[in-house]
């Protein structure tokens, strides 16, 4: 996305798109307002109907579900990186596809949790989504588990075991992509099989 | 140039600021390294950006793969880091 403000500066950032692949009509982008940042307060707190934003995209073909994919899909978030998954999700939905899908989303508190209403209906509908929140700082009250970071315990109890071949999703800060990419290795998955998008600032400085 | 310090991301963050010069999607291309023969997707390399342009590095040795930097209105791209880039070309079709 390029904004330009009057007096001709620019600045580009690249966002996720959370809408289902396919879907026509609308793009629905998600930012996380960063309090330092020079777009992101922008585009939260200001941006308003009938302003002009230059998008071009979608861009990137390899952190992508395709609908015709029928194995299993362990999807592991850490914070915002929930946002591409959940556009894995929704085109999951539209596409009718009943591909056994696992979210494993580690998340700080319980307010951050992204799109809580929405997972919890796909995880009570037919063919749900098995979903589980691991809470790093602070857990709801009476939570089994007491806050930490997803550690081996939790991947071997509520993620697809590496004999079912999953395909896994893993997008988030570095060191959390790091992290569960390298417990998935140590759980027996094909790193071949671990797909990654580590996310953070992509502003460029011109 | 630590790799345990987390202060890089990945080759899906250079999507955009590539697709300027690339007609097709450079995530899922395939690169060798020239310094230790590892192929792989470029969306897995190490991914450098605060600098004045990107900076790529293969995520087995480290070694720099790709470097990309705006000045003005020209693009300086440097792959000698790799000893092929391999693109799928059905996606122009």
């Amino acid at each position: 996305m390029r904004l330009t403000a009057a007096d001709g500066y620019s600045a580009v950032r690249s966002y996720s798109i959370t809408s289902a692949a396919h879907f026509k009509g609308l793009v629905e982008l998600t930012v996380e307002r960063l309090p330092d940042g020079e777009v992101s307060p922008y585009l939260t707190q200001q941006v308003a109907i009938g302003d002009r934003l230059e998008l071009r995209g979608p861009i990137g073909g390899w952190f992508v579900w395709h609908s015709e994919q029928t194995e299993p899909i362990q999807l592991i978030a850490g914070g915002s990186g929930i946002v591409p998954l959940m556009a894995m999700l929704r085109s999951r939905s539209s596409a009718g596809s009943t591909a056994p899908f696992r979210l494993l989303y580690s998340v700080r508190v319980p307010e951050a949790v992204f799109y809580r209403d929405e997972l919890q209906a796909l995880s009570d509908r037919d063919h749900p989504v098995s979903l589980t929140y691991a809470y790093t700082r602070t857990a709801p009250k009476d939570w089994p588990r007491p806050p930490g970071r997803i550690d081996a315990d939790l991947i071997t109890n509520v993620t697809w075991p590496s004999n079912l071949v999953p395909t896994c999703y893993v997008c988030g800060p570095t060191s959390f992509v790091e992290s569960a990419a390298g417990l998935l290795i140590n759980c027996g998955h094909n790193p071949d099989k671990i797909r990654t998008e580590r996310f953070g600032p992509t502003g460029d400085r011109r | 140039m630590s790799s345990d310090t987390y202060d890089y991301l990945d080759g899906n963050a250079a999507a955009g600021e590539l697709s300027k010069i690339f007609a097709m999607d450079i995530t899922a291309a395939e690169g060798q390294c020239a310094h230790c023969g590892a192929t792989k997707r470029f969306a897995e390399a190490r991914l450098y950006m605060q600098c004045p342009g990107i900076v790529a590095r293969c995520a087995a040795c480290d070694h720099v793969l790709l470097r990309f930097v705006n000045v003005g209105q020209r693009v300086f791209l440097d792959l000698r880091g790799m000893t092929y880039f391999s693109l799928d070309t059905s996606q122009l079709q």
